[in-house]
């Protein structure tokens, strides 16, 4: 019966810290600490004939750049298996930010300061790339929440759309008394309405085409010539769609937001890529050459 | 029918069957009278193709019926055929109504008016009960029924619905699916809201409702019934609705009075109480048995082997030895001393005072799912702050009880007969000391689960449980400084007390010493600042509050209101102030120990007018928590929605470390402050889930953890009774393609749980089994919770309340 005592619950409060202040910004004075040295050993040291890749301390800064990017592009496999193991994927996310920065400083003082037309300074565009839209996604992961809770309220993406759903079929009932033209304007949300629309109407929240939209302004037209209150079912489908719309102004603000917390990795993780490639060729490139 | 058979066999579910089978067999004159039209209407009414489990698995089935794990059809099928196979005789449409007459001559009434004579009856109708009936003039007119096997059956009719819980809805709402059937259907409720029904189900009806495809009817009641129509009741004044059928779902009455009404008596006036029986089955009404599930033997092998034990008896083997008998046998041998299990069963009745109340054959059972162990002097039983929350009993030898970490040498001592670990069997929590044997001790642990059943149903042991728990109580709380003879007086005029959520045991302002010992449940500790009621802290079972104004005088600083339902001791302050005047250094311990309150009670002083911002917010996210559940939660999982990107990773990751199902739905749940409940196990102090689980399958694990075992069988009873909605019943998916293919060819569906239509198209390499699935709190892995660790951004934390509402939400207000 004696069991193995385990003192305090799974849970631990001071664990309640956001990825960018993990464990009292620790990440980040580890990489204020590696880019001071770096720096401090790029002014002491009298690189002969003048700081470049090609000199021992070159060397040294380039290898702890190729090996920080190879350790930043494992973060997206360390996302995804899933082992029972002790770690925390937000002090690895935490780590990834600070020392992903840290790579402007090391990667310039790595070059010397010095650009060309080649193969080397396409890696390191490329890795500019990379660390600054890592910048906007980071920006992003920080203020964008807040936005997304206060839209979503206590609602979720599946009851909106089956609030959608089940406002079209009582749409589709209500329209029933109506006139051929009026129905179709109806059915123009019913059977048409794209919920999350192209990437522009994503990212800008803006749908100009939305259907349902449409159809409001068409009713209201209508409406302008029959007094409200004369067609009682005409109403209650104006009722309807105008409900119908609120949700889907909901549900794509959520989109939006999500849109935009995700945007960035389109270029973030391809863009590892290519750099992870052009970085082989760098370092193959040098190599053959000397 | 004239002619006297000697067994009359009440309900032909696995129990009465196997005892019609046995009797056949052996060729005992029998009948076997069945209610409905086919055998066995419990299992009949599972759902289709329901996988039922023949558990335990120890336990041999000596039926001439066969049963083994299968489909609910499969199962039927062979009882069907084993049941003609040996000859029964069963006559169908036969519902007992009354019994009278006695042993050797009774005489059973059926509801269609025949009887039938027999020298001894077999009680074997389950639980089911019968559905309660319409009560208004015309409640027996033909078009009322009482059950709704398949709603596309009418067409074009006018349908009431009476009774709004989960199963009326249901019912409604499948009557007017279909527009095409052109059903008009209406539902009668009796309150004003629908709050008996699930949140799923109710929503889905307002939506019908706005629809126009069923019409409501609130704090209405049926007035009388007439072919064609209805009349209501409504607030406002009676109307007659036209009504071509009326479908009844009022919830069924439990058997019990019926079968109360033989003669037959109860262990005891609680709801969980079965009758009282001999080691032979025989109830107290002499010529009538009872077994299977009415008996207190859920499980459809027990009630098999009930069966055939049954006729055995009857027929004069009263020595049969019981089937559990060679299990038993193995599990004891192993204790010093050559016992029989019948010996061994009065050893332990006769010296566990709580047992004494058991009869042999309850005793045998409460052995089957307890264990007896022996310990050597100075052996561990079990640590200070393990997890368990089983019942001891000491059968013989003592323990000794580590009272003080800091010196184990001191201790206190319980001796034979007592019992030990009841804290944790009352408030769930964790062993509160050390306890070794004191001698060679032989003792009994008996699970929680059981303890309770046996609290409930043996008055003995009720009382002596209570009046134990109690003097402990106290003692523990005051530590070393009180003796078991200094606290009689205040004992013996102790008092427990059910307290409702939200009533306040101790109110700011008044002149009070009384001291309460929170037994189960929680209390929250609130002051009024700036004419504000400000929430303080929060005070988890097992902790006693109160003592402030004994030890400080003066009048109370604070309310304390229950959480959530609660039990309280209430002890009388003024015994205790005569006791306290005789222990100065207990003063001053408790002074000691409460200074860190007073410290916040100062801070508050102080601060309170510069602060208020932070006391509102703090104050409404912690009566939101406590709405939540929180409240009454050992480990919540909460998501901070200022840092949520709703990247799902927590969930993907507790469904790549669950058999490809998540235990945690992120987006469900209650908001508050951005401070975010999703639907995902609390593991309560006192899970509810835990309510009704025929296995037995759910325990509280090393981490306290709440989890759910391999032996479950999908009855969806803990479903039901989480009031959180936590527990989904899920097949195990098939097996996804690992990462790699996936990240390289986009072979399967990827991280996290796989869609249905994966899920349909791969099927075959999965379970076919549906089990009750949630969260296990990650037990077992050394990292902890995944869908914590996966949250790349923090926002996901579990937290405990007691640490959660407190500071933690003071400095979230500050920021
Ligand atoms: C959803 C669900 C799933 C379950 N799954 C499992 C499982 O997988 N494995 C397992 O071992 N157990 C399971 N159980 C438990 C098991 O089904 C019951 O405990 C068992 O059926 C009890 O058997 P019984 O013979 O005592 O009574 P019942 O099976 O309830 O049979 C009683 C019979 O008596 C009849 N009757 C009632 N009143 C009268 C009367 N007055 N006159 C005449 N006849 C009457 C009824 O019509 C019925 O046929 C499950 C229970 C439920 C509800
Ligand atoms: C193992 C790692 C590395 C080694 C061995 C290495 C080696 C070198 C060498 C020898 C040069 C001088 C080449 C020349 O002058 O012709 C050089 C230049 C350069 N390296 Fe690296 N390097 C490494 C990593 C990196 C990384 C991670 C980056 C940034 C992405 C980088 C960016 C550059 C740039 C921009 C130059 C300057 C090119 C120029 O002078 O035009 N290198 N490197
Ligand atoms: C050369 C440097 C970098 C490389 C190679 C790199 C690479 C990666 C990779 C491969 C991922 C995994 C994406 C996924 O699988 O979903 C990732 C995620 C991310 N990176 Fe970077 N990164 C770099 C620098 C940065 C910097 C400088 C920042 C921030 C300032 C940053 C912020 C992030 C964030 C916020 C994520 C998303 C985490 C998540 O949603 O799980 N990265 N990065
Ligand atoms: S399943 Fe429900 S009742 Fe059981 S512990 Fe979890 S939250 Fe509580
Ligand atoms: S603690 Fe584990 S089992 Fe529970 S929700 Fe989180 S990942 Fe799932
Ligand atoms: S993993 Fe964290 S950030 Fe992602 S959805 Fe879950 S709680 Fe939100």
């Amino acid at each position: 019966m004696a069991k193995q005592v385990r003192q305090a619950n799974r849970s631990d409060v001071r664990k309640h810290e956001g990825f960018l202040r993990d464990g009292n910004f620790r990440w980040l004075w580890v990489a204020l600490a590696l880019c001071a040295t770096s720096i401090a050993a790029y002014v002491m040291i009298d690189a002969e004939p003048r700081p470049r890749g090609g000199t021992m301390y070159g060397y040294i800064m380039g290898t702890i750049g190729a090996l920080l990017i190879v350790w930043l592009s494992l973060f997206g496999i360390r996302k995804r298996v899933i082992t029972s193991g002790v770690y925390s994927l937000k002090a690895w996310l935490s780590a990834h930010v600070y020392l992903g920065l840290s790579l402007l400083v090391i990667g310039t003082l790595h070059a010397g300061l010095h650009f060309g037309w080649n193969v080397h300074t396409l890696a390191y565009g490329l890795m500019v790339l990379v660390i600054v839209s890592g910048m906007f996604g980071a920006y992003a992961y920080a203020v964008l929440p807040r936005e997304l809770s206060l839209n979503r309220g206590e609602t979720t993406q599946r009851q909106w759309l089956e609030t959608i759903r089940s406002l079209d079929a009582q749409l589709r009932e209500a329209a029933q008394p109506l006139d051929r033209a009026e129905a179709d304007i109806v059915r123009l949300s019913t059977e048409q309405t794209d919920i999350s629309g192209s990437l522009l109407n994503r990212l800008t929240g803006q749908y100009p085409n939305c259907s349902t939209q449409r159809a409001i302004n068409e009713l209201a037209r209508i409406h302008r010539s029959t007094p409200r209150g004369s067609n009682a079912s005409l109403d209650q489908v104006d009722a309807l769609l105008k409900r119908k719309q609120e949700t889907l102004a909901q549900a794509r603000r959520n989109i939006r937001i999500k849109s935009l917390l995700q945007i960035w990795l389109y270029i973030h993780v391809p863009v590892t890529f290519a750099l992870l490639a052009a970085l082989t060729a760098h370092i193959i490139s040098v190599f053959f050459y000397w | 029918m004239t002619d006297k058979f000697r067994i009359a066999i009440v309900g032909s579910g696995p129990a009465g069957l196997s005892a019609a089978a046995h009797a056949a067999k052996i060729g005992v004159s029998h009948i076997l009278l069945e209610k409905t039209d086919h055998l066995s209407d419990t299992i009949y009414r599972y759902q289709k193709k329901k996988y039922v489990m023949a558990a335990p698995p120890q336990l041999v089935l000596r039926a001439d019926v066969g049963f083994e794990a299968g489909y609910r059809e499969t199962i039927l099928d062979v009882w069907n055929q084993g049941v003609a196979a040996a000859g029964a005789n069963v006559r169908y449409n036969a519902e007992v109504k009354a019994v009278t007459g006695e042993k050797g001559d009774f005489t059973l009434t059926l509801t269609n008016g025949d009887t039938v004579r027999a020298e001894t009856i077999v009680m074997a109708i389950g639980l089911q009960g019968n559905p309660n009936l319409m009560r208004c003039p015309g409640g027996d007119l033909p078009h009322v029924q009482y059950q709704l096997d398949d709603p596309t059956e009418y067409i074009d009719e006018h349908i009431f619905v009476i009774g709004a819980g989960d199963a009326g809805i249901e019912n409604a709402l499948g009557l007017a699916a279909d527009p095409a059937q052109a059903n008009v259907v209406g539902i009668v409720n009796r309150s004003a809201d629908f709050s008996r029904a699930k949140d799923a189900n109710v929503a889905n009806l307002m939506n019908a409702r706005d629809a126009g495809r069923v019409s409501t009817f609130t704090e209405a009641s049926p007035s009388k019934v007439e072919p064609g129509w209805i009349t209501l009741e409504l607030p406002d004044g009676e109307t007659r609705l036209r009504c071509d059928r009326i479908i009844a779902r009022l919830g069924a009455s439990a058997p019990r009075k019926f079968v109360e009404s033989m003669g037959i008596e109860f262990s005891s006036a609680s709801k969980d109480a079965y009758p009282k029986l001999t080691p032979n089955l025989e109830t107290t009404a002499p010529g009538i048995y009872v077994i299977g599930a009415l008996a207190g033997y859920p499980l459809i092998k027990n009630c098999m082997n009930q069966g055939h034990d049954v006729v055995e008896f009857i027929n004069g083997n009263i020595g049969l030895a019981p089937a559990d008998e060679p299990f038993l046998a193995k599990k004891l041998q192993h204790l010093p001393g050559e016992k029989s299990v019948s010996e061994w069963a009065e050893f332990l009745r006769d010296k566990v005072e709580i047992l004494n109340g058991l009869s042999l054959l309850q005793m045998r059972e409460y052995l089957v799912d307890s264990e007896v162990r022996f310990y050597r002097t100075d052996e561990v039983i079990f640590e200070k702050n393990s997890i368990g929350s089983s019942l001891f009993g000491i059968a013989s030898g003592s323990v000794k009880v580590e009272i003080n970490p800091k010196d184990p040498s001191i201790t206190v001592p319980i001796g034979t007969g007592s019992i030990f670990g009841e804290v944790g069997l009352i408030s769930g929590r964790r062993r509160g000391a050390t306890i070794r044997a004191a001698e060679d001790t032989i003792a009994i642990e008996i699970p929680r689960k059981l303890a309770l059943a046996l609290r409930a149903s043996v008055q003995e042991a009720r009382e002596t449980i209570e009046r134990i728990t109690t003097e402990r109580g106290i003692l523990q709380i005051f530590g070393s400084g009180l003796s078991p003879a200094d606290i009689r007086d205040v004992l013996a005029k102790a008092e427990v007390k059910e307290i409702k959520p939200g009533e306040a045991i101790i109110r700011e302002g008044e002149e009070n010493y009384d001291i309460f010992i929170i037994r189960r449940g929680s209390m929250l500790v609130e002051r009024e600042i700036a004419g504000k009621p400000v929430f303080l802290s929060y005070i988890p079972a097992g902790q006693v509050t109160g003592e402030m104004a004994l030890v400080e005088g003066g009048r109370r600083i604070a309310t304390v209101r229950a959480a959530v339902r609660s039990e309280v001791i209430r002890l009388d302050g003024n015994l205790f102030r005569v006791l306290l005047n005789r222990k100065p250094e207990l003063v001053a311990r408790l002074r000691s120990d409460m200074s860190s309150r007073r410290k916040i009670n100062e801070f508050l002083e102080q601060q309170k007018g510069s602060i208020t911002g932070v006391l509102d917010y703090y104050n409404s996210v912690a009566r939101f928590l406590v709405e939540q559940g929180v409240g009454e939660a050992t480990d919540v999982l909460l998501i901070d929605e200022r840092l949520c990107v709703g990247c799902d990773n927590c969930e993907k990751a507790c469904a790549d470390s669950h058999d490809g199902i998540s235990r945690l739905d992120r987006e469900a749940g209650r908001t508050y402050a951005n401070l975010h409940v999703p639907t995902s196990c609390r593991h309560c102090e006192h899970p509810h889930c835990m309510t009704d689980c025929g296995p037995n399958a759910i325990h509280r694990g090393p981490d306290g953890e709440v989890f759910i075992d391999d032996t479950c069988i999908a009855c969806g009873n803990c479903e039901r009774f989480c009031p959180y909605g936590v527990i989904r019943m899920e097949k195990v998916p098939p097996k996804k393609p690992g990462l790699i293919p996936w990240l390289l060819f986009g072979a399967g569906p990827g991280p996290g749980e796989p869609d249905d239509a994966w899920k349909v198209a791969h099927a075959g390499h999965g379970s076919s089994q549906k089990k009750a699935t949630k969260c296990d709190m990650c037990s077992g892995k050394k990292g902890g919770p995944a869908c914590v660790r996966a949250c790349p951004t923090g926002a996901a934390i579990r937290v405990s309340p007691e640490n959660f509402l407190s500071v933690a939400l003071l400095d979230r207000g500050r920021e």
